[in-house]
């Protein structure tokens, strides 16, 4: 264990913490204003396949970035729909949200693919040259790619964007007490669907991600990592740097999984790890934290 | 000085069958108080809901500043100057007052910097005018008296000339009532014009100008306030002549069923609540608890019931020390009506039958069964005899009015009273039993707890109507700040005097308060119809 | 997760319907853009599924563990938790009764009902641990059972490793004490197909599980639980133990889902065998409004949809089935919400609104 392996390994955590710190960021902008995202597998999933069909057909990683975002926002808006216009349960449209990402993906890399696994390679996005920083060790070729920079830039404007400008203003007492935000006059519904389909955008960015690294979309890809953001949100307290931090804790798991890969461990049970983290960090070690009042409740203006 | 500015004229509101609001006039002056005064449910809420644009109007027209208005929300009703400061505050608690102050109008681009200290800057100029709130603090450190400030502060910031409050003073001690008639009188003479929503006809005098009266969605009168006295605003309220407190029977009550000893408890915050109580309600007697809500009240009562450890002390049914949940007091013998009846008392998507053994349930099983044909049968008497409408056992609880819900909570909890009960309670809790009932409701309520009571079951009542309290007690004690600072009998006092010991402090408020609509003279035997 | 509360009985029925219609319209939608005539597809859906012995047959056989999954949501619905971990719960199940069954040696008679019992304590015990989290630390159950899920599949592919027959991804076979006899034994008209006793067991559960729930204490403190937690609390509920309870005996159903497939079919333990079925069980119970016969029913409409997906296979990827199982999801959640807002406008007494409204927000 020498000064560049660790190195190493803290350049392979940061780089896997991007799409977790993205997906987190991006779900504590829907969660602050009151809407459950557990949907956040779901557009992160189809985020991913979005970039690959962007890939293949428009020739263009950027273009293919662009796609992805979309498919998030499309997808989140969906559960804005359900959740804030039809004011059904959040955490099963979510769950639905997701099932139905799954199922979509797959059908649709069977019907274009026309394989059940995965989708032929694609280009991902080109790494920026950044000059002498490209030769620091293990972090020059980190720091070229395009959305460990984007990741980088997006997550303190999150949370500037929360807690620094009117909208993020609103979104919080929208999300702690929508009655107060309507009897002042604010369209409670708006607040929400944009919060909402924010986190759609970022999930969207680490949709690309997840495709753009992997080169191509392969079944389920996402494994998971939706929900576990959400645990890293609720660690970090709601709040978007607090959120991106904590999936730092998941990113190194995941990390060392890949880095115990070839030793004794039991590759089966290393698969197991990130989740088991995932449920001690929820049971409380990382201490508790409250949520945003209104978190769950759907917004009903007649109850007033 | 004296403009009008908002003129209502033939409203009329409907909710389903009931007629809220009736052919209603009303005239808002510049730089004039005027109370609108009535009981629970007599319309003046809703009145004033349709001008702030919560409920539009069936018929009938509303002019601000001579011009005919249609006022279909909240924000059409800010833009024209209308201002409301609701019952329950609509603030948020992580956030800071400035903040709380400028949602919506940050007079700043939606995506711009903005930070709190912003925010206080706008505010800072209003705060020192009128009302000492600091706009640096988090609303969720401020008192109840300092919270109603910051709520009247938003309304002033958006430019209110008409201010309307909705029983602003039923959360506050007699001094915070002082200070915010203070705020009040001297907004008027700056030529704001107020509209105080209440049942507290001692407050009418202390601060109106002029008064509307409503009775069962009607005007029924009005006029200058200082040409009216309470009792006739009373009789117009009430439409009788309040009857005097009836005589009660002498009574010797027994050994002590429900005892606090030296409790201690903390509130949902982490905060002292209830420090130091000891009190004993013996059998055959009724225990009044008057105070201000907020004074520890709820604390007490969770305790006492087991829905919520005390930090010290303890707690003893009929003798015996009990520590535990809601169900070991329930089997040491301990009834509980509930204050929240839709958050404890009932699952209202349950049926009537069903609701007849919530708390009851392992007494009324058989076996491990429960439910059924057999468990509506046993239903129907008691929801007959106790005049609950309808009096069909499967009909969802949640489907009842207010008043029919609580005498379906009232009739399990007296029912467990009864000697003929599985295992007889000895000890009642009822915390706010009338809250939100009609007339009707609340003199069988108070008939069959004193029926009870001379039945030899121990009451603790809690109630926040001091004229509830006055009637049906045998003993009085005064809660404040957690602590009980008074002890007496209701012929020894009257409201005038306990009001003073909910707070120590001397008030504006020198006259009895709201007539006592349970006063009437009570018979000794109740009637099986209420 | 609070329930929504139920309007009256011809809008109870209604909405679940329109869902459904709702998400095969949708599914027209994308059957059309592969290029296949929606009517064609879901005509021969119907037709295979349906009207054939055989294809009734399949159908139960697929209907089976959804029929378990589907209990298994709803009892936990029902006390207000909501068990997203019955796939996991349902895999775990079928590998401790493939376990048993081939590794225990006991006599005839008592095999079989070990197994079965080894597959209901399977499922509640993982189911438990969640359950037991949320008691004790409130934790968020439904990122719980997820997590569960995934931990499920990586521990038995870790057991089988030193389980599973070389080249294969399955245990030993069963011994024929352990098996469930198919159930074309007494209807031959079934002719062939897989569906066997299991889906029996499931019919007398899912009454079981009405019994419970509207007919004993234990059953009317779940759904006082479930559906207002202060007065459950004021009621005398232990809410934490009830919690518990709830999902082991929710965890216990899923389990038992997996012995149709590994008792009754294939007499064997097999990888990913439960093919999603625990998530369909959410679908399942949401449509059968958490009621033990909405949910038979439920879980037959789905086994013919997940039958006759496999059927038409050729024309459209199968993987539409499992489209329209979350579209169903959306819709019906859409349609409750919508018709609750329906039947609450049919306007309350004033005061209950008013307090209501008043408690709400105070």
């Amino acid at each position: 264990m020498n000064a560049l392996s660790v190195l190493l390994f803290a350049a392979a955590t940061l780089r896997i913490t991007v799409p977790y710190a993205l997906a987190a960021a991006g779900a504590s902008l829907g969660e602050r204003g009151g809407v459950v995202c557990l949907g956040l597998e779901g557009f992160m999933l189809n985020s991913a396949l979005a970039y690959v069909l962007g890939a293949w057909y428009l020739h263009n990683p950027w273009l293919a970035l662009l796609c992805s975002m979309l498919a998030g926002v499309a997808t989140a808006g969906l559960h804005a729909l359900v959740t804030v216009t039809f004011r059904a349960d959040q955490i099963t449209s979510g769950i639905g949200i997701n099932l139905l990402a799954a199922g979509l993906t797959r059908f649709v890399l069977v019907t274009v693919f026309h394989s059940s696994s995965n989708s032929p390679r694609v280009p991902g996005l080109p790494g920026v040259p950044l000059g002498p920083l490209a030769d620091l060790p293990a972090l020059g070729p980190l720091l070229e790619t395009p959305l460990v920079l984007i990741a980088i830039a997006i997550v303190p404007a999150a949370a500037w964007l929360v807690f620094r400008t009117p909208f993020g203003l609103r979104l919080r007492a929208t999300g702690e007490l929508p009655q107060a935000s309507a009897a002042l006059g604010l369209a409670v519904g708006r607040l929400r669907a944009t919060g909402v389909m924010l986190c759609g955008a970022l999930a969207g960015l680490a949709g690309a991600w997840l495709a753009s690294e992997q080169h191509c979309f392969t079944d389920n890809m996402t494994g998971g990592r939706g929900y576990i953001a959400i645990a890293a949100m609720i660690v970090g307290k709601w709040h978007p740097a607090g959120a991106a931090a904590a999936c730092l804790l998941f990113g190194a798991t995941e990390a060392a999984q890949i880095a115990l890969q070839g030793s004794n461990f039991p590759s089966a049970l290393l698969q197991a790890l990130p989740y088991a983290v995932t449920m001690l960090a929820l049971a409380g070690f990382i201490g508790r934290a409250t949520p945003p009042r209104a978190l769950g409740t759907p917004y009903d203006p007649e109850g007033a | 000085m004296s403009g009008t500015i908002v003129s209502m004229r033939d409203v009329t509101r409907r909710f389903g069958p009931v007629l809220a609001n009736d052919r209603v006039s009303l005239e808002l002056r510049a730089g004039e108080v005027h109370a609108l005064v009535g009981e629970n449910g007599a319309g003046k809420s809703t009145l004033m809901k349709v001008l702030y644009g919560l409920h539009p109007p069936e018929s009938g027209t509303i002019e601000v500043d001579g011009r005919t208005v249609r006022i279909d929300s909240p924000a059409a009703a800010m833009k024209l100057g209308l201002g409301m400061v609701h019952q329950h505050f609509l603030l948020v608690d992580t956030l800071t007052v400035a903040e709380n102050v400028v949602l919506g109008l940050e007079h700043r681009p939606l995506f711009a910097s903005f930070s709190p200290a912003d925010a206080e800057h706008s505010v800072a100029e209003l705060s020192r005018r009128y009302l000492l709130v600091d706009p640096h603090a988090r609303v969720s450190a401020l008192s109840v008296g300092e919270q109603q400030r910051v709520e009247i502060l938003k309304v002033l910031y958006r430019g209110a000339r008409v201010l309307i409050l909705d029983e602003p003073t039923a959360v506050l001690t007699p001094q915070e009532v002082d200070e915010l008639f203070a705020v009040l009188k001297d907004m008027r003479d700056h030529g704001t014009a107020i509209v105080l929503i209440t049942h507290k006809l001692a407050e009418v005098k202390a601060l109106a100008d002029r008064v509307t009266v409503m009775r069962g969605g009607r005007v029924v009168g009005g006029g200058l306030a200082s040409e009216l006295s309470i009792e006739a605003m009373a009789e117009l309220m009430v439409g009788r002549v309040p009857a005097p407190l009836g005589a009660r029977a002498a009574r010797v009550p027994g050994e002590p069923v429900l005892e606090a000893i030296d409790l201690h408890a903390t509130d949902a915050r982490g905060l002292p609540a209830v420090t130091g109580v000891s009190l004993a309600v013996r059998s055959g007697e009724i225990v009044g608890v008057a105070g201000v809500e907020g004074n520890g009240q709820q604390e007490l009562i969770e305790c006492l019931a087991g829905l919520r450890a005390p930090s010290a002390g303890r707690v003893r049914i009929v003798g015996r020390d009990v520590g535990g949940g809601a169900r070991a007091h329930h089997d040491a013998g301990l009834a509980h009506i509930p204050a929240d009846r839709l958050r404890r008392g009932l699952v209202a998507e349950m049926t009537a039958a069903e609701n007849l053994v919530l708390g009851n349930q392992r007494e009324a099983a058989r076996g491990p069964w429960l439910g059924g044909p057999a468990l509506d049968a046993s239903a129907r008497p008691t929801l007959l005899e106790h005049d609950v409408r309808p009096s069909d056992p499967r009909a969802r609880a949640g489907r009842l009015s207010g008043g029919n819900q609580q005498k379906l909570v009232v009739a399990r909890e007296l029912g467990r009273t009864q000697a003929s009960a599985p295992r007889p309670a000895r000890a009642l809790i009822a915390a706010h039993p009338t809250r939100g009932v009609d007339l009707g409701a609340i003199d069988a309520i108070h008939r069959r707890l004193l029926a009870a009571r001379d039945a030899g079951l121990g009451v603790l009542l809690v109630s926040s109507e001091l004229s509830e309290i006055l009637a049906l007690s045998d003993r009085i004690v005064v809660l404040t700040g957690g602590r009980i600072v008074h002890e007496t009998k209701p012929d020894a006092t009257d409201e005038r005097t306990l009001g003073l010991h909910m707070t120590g402090k001397s008030t504006l408020i020198d006259t009895p308060l709201e007539p006592a609509p349970a006063s009437r003279a009570v018979p000794p035997d109740p009637g099986p119809r209420a | 997760m609070r329930f929504p509360s139920r309007p009256q009985l011809p809008l109870q029925a209604l909405a679940p319907v329109a869902a459904v219609m709702l998400a095969l319209l949708a599914g027209a939608v994308l059957i059309a853009a592969v290029g296949q005539s929606p009517l064609e597809v879901y005509g021969m859906l119907a037709q295979q599924a349906l009207g054939t012995g055989y294809g009734v047959g399949q159908t139960l056989f697929k209907a089976t563990p959804l029929l378990f999954a589907g209990l298994s949501v709803a009892l936990a619905f029902r006390a207000g938790l909501f068990n997203v971990g019955a796939e996991g719960q349902m895999y775990l199940g079928g590998f401790a009764a493939g376990v048993v069954g081939a590794y225990v040696p006991l006599p005839s008679p008592l095999l079989l009902p070990l197994a079965l019992l080894a597959a209901a304590l399977a499922g509640a015990l993982w189911a438990a641990i969640a359950g037991v989290l949320k008691a004790r630390f409130g934790a968020h159950e439904v990122i719980n059972t997820i997590m569960l899920n995934f931990i499920a599949f990586a521990l038995v592919a870790w057991w089988g490793q030193s389980l599973f027959m070389t080249a294969t991804v399955r245990t030993r076979e069963v011994a024929g004490a352990a098996t469930i006899a198919r159930l074309e034994t007494v209807l031959p008209w079934l002719r062939g197909s897989p569906a066997n006793f299991s889906l029996v067991l499931g019919l007398l559960l899912a009454i079981v599980l009405g019994v419970l729930l509207f007919r004993t204490r234990v059953g009317y403190e779940l759904r006082v639980l479930g559906l207002n937690p202060g007065a459950a609390e004021y009621a005398g509920v232990k809410t934490g133990r009830a919690q518990v309870l709830a999902f082991a005996l929710s965890g216990a159903l899923a389990g038992l889902g997996g012995t149709s497939f590994v008792l009754g079919y294939k007499h064997w333990f097999e990888q990913d065998f439960t093919a999603g079925a625990g998530f369909m069980g959410i679908a399942v119970a949401l449509i059968g409004r958490n009621h033990p016969l909405g949910v038979c029913l439920s879980a037959l409409f789905f086994g013919a949809l997940a039958y006759g997906g496999l059927v038409v296979n050729q024309r459209v990827p199968a993987d539409l089935v499992n489209v329209l199982r979350a579209l169903v999801i959306l819709f019906a959640i859409s349609a409750y919400a919508l018709f609750e807002r329906a039947a609450r406008r049919a306007p309350p007494k004033t005061v209950a609104a008013d307090t209501r409204a008043h408690e709400a927000s105070a």
